[in-house]
């Protein structure tokens, strides 16, 4: 019995890489645990966390900031991570190939959560839940920055540098 | 003059983080009268919501034609109506985008839509966008359920899940109203979800 549950946990364990190894772009499902994770960081590690949508135009235009944020910042123990809420139907057909033709250089991840009243209020309750939305996590100083709507770089540049200054 | 560049230091620190976390006036709360307004509906007539005789309450909908979670519960919105009207709680739709920044949300494609959907209920074009501001809407689709008096019942979604329909475990407006048509209070009164930002004049 034990074997077996073994067994099964292994196939699924195989199943699930594959499964995620057939998403060419490396466009990882999320759950809200990893919101959490990122935004209650106590390493050093800073995160930008951006939530936007393949259909969501001042997302779309906003996206190339965030590349370069991370590029510029490739010194600092900086993550961007671009979080996709397109709908769960789309991500094979719309973003996946986006995200290949933008050829977007910051980790790009997928919320895979039925309902948002699951994490927006958790993550800061002065979201309305619209996007584009802009958080910063830095886990040295426990500070956090939140920007609904959309941000030039300046303004993305001087979010993060207040928010992980001492 | 060491002291002063510190203190100016300080003020625009403290600027920096006014402008950073002061959001714009946030309009209604739960429990906040709301003023009636009037609005050009597609028909090209003048719509208040006083002028809607047998309301008892209303299901104002901020929403729009282009933003895709506005298009995944606009058969959800006709649901709405065409089940509470005759209740007494109409859908009062209300578009709030700047067509110049949103040209697919003009008051032409606005009629459009309106006629491709049948739509049962208003729809209104809020050009001058002080009611969305009033409200303080931020995105469409954003519901806010008045009862009779005008009061502010409900601020949120409409339920669960803007993907599907069907497998929506918690249909918060429906909720709402059913609860306000029976007198009682209502159970869950704010809720969010991901939407389009309302867009704004620039």
């Amino acid at each position: 019995m034990i074997k077996r549950n073994i067994l099964s946990g292994l196939l699924l364990f195989a199943l699930s890489f594959s499964v995620s190894s057939l998403l060419a772009q490396d466009v990882a499902l999320i759950k809200k645990e990893q919101l959490f994770a990122w935004k209650n960081t106590t390493a050093d590690s800073i995160y930008v966390v951006n939530f936007w949508a393949t259909w969501c135009a001042p997302c779309v235009k906003e996206l190339p900031a965030f590349d370069s944020l991370q590029q510029a910042y490739a010194e600092l123990p900086l993550q961007v991570i671009l979080v996709s809420t397109d709908f769960r139907k789309n991500l094979e057909s719309k973003v996946l190939p986006f995200v290949e033709k933008k050829q977007i250089q910051s980790t790009v991840v997928f919320m895979d959560e039925r309902n948002p009243n699951d994490y927006i209020d958790l993550l800061n309750p002065e979201w309305s839940g619209a996007i584009p939305a802009t958080f910063i996590f830095s886990g040295k100083n426990k500070k956090t920055a939140f920007h609904e709507g959309d941000l030039s770089y300046k303004e993305l540049e001087d979010l993060l540098l207040e928010t992980i200054q001492e | 003059m060491y002291k002063k560049l510190l203190l100016l230091g300080f003020l625009i620190a403290g600027l920096g983080m006014a402008f950073t976390t002061t959001n714009e006036p946030t309009g209604y709360a739960v429990g906040d009268t709301a003023k009636d307004f009037k609005l050009k509906n597609v028909d090209g007539k003048m719509v208040s919501l006083k002028s809607m005789k047998k309301a008892k309450g209303y299901i104002v909908v901020f929403t729009c034609n282009h933003c895709p979670y506005a298009l995944a519960y606009q058969d959800r919105i006709i649901e709405l109506h065409n089940k509470y009207a005759e209740l007494g709680y109409p859908v009062v739709a209300i578009n709030p985008n700047d067509k110049d920044r949103s040209p697919g949300d003009s008051f032409d494609k606005m009629q459009e839509r309106a006629k491709e959907k049948d739509y049962p209920f208003v729809y209104l074009y809020d050009e001058k966008q002080d009611v969305a501001r009033s409200f303080g809407a931020t995105r469409t689709p954003h519901v806010y359920i008045l009862d009779k008096n005008m009061k502010v019942q409900y601020i949120g979604a409409i339920d669960d899940n803007s993907e599907s329909a069907e497998d929506a475990s918690e249909k918060y407006v429906e909720n709402a109203v059913d609860a306000l048509i029976k007198g009682e209070s209502v159970a869950v009164t704010q809720t969010k979800a991901i939407g389009c930002t309302i867009k704004w004049k620039k």
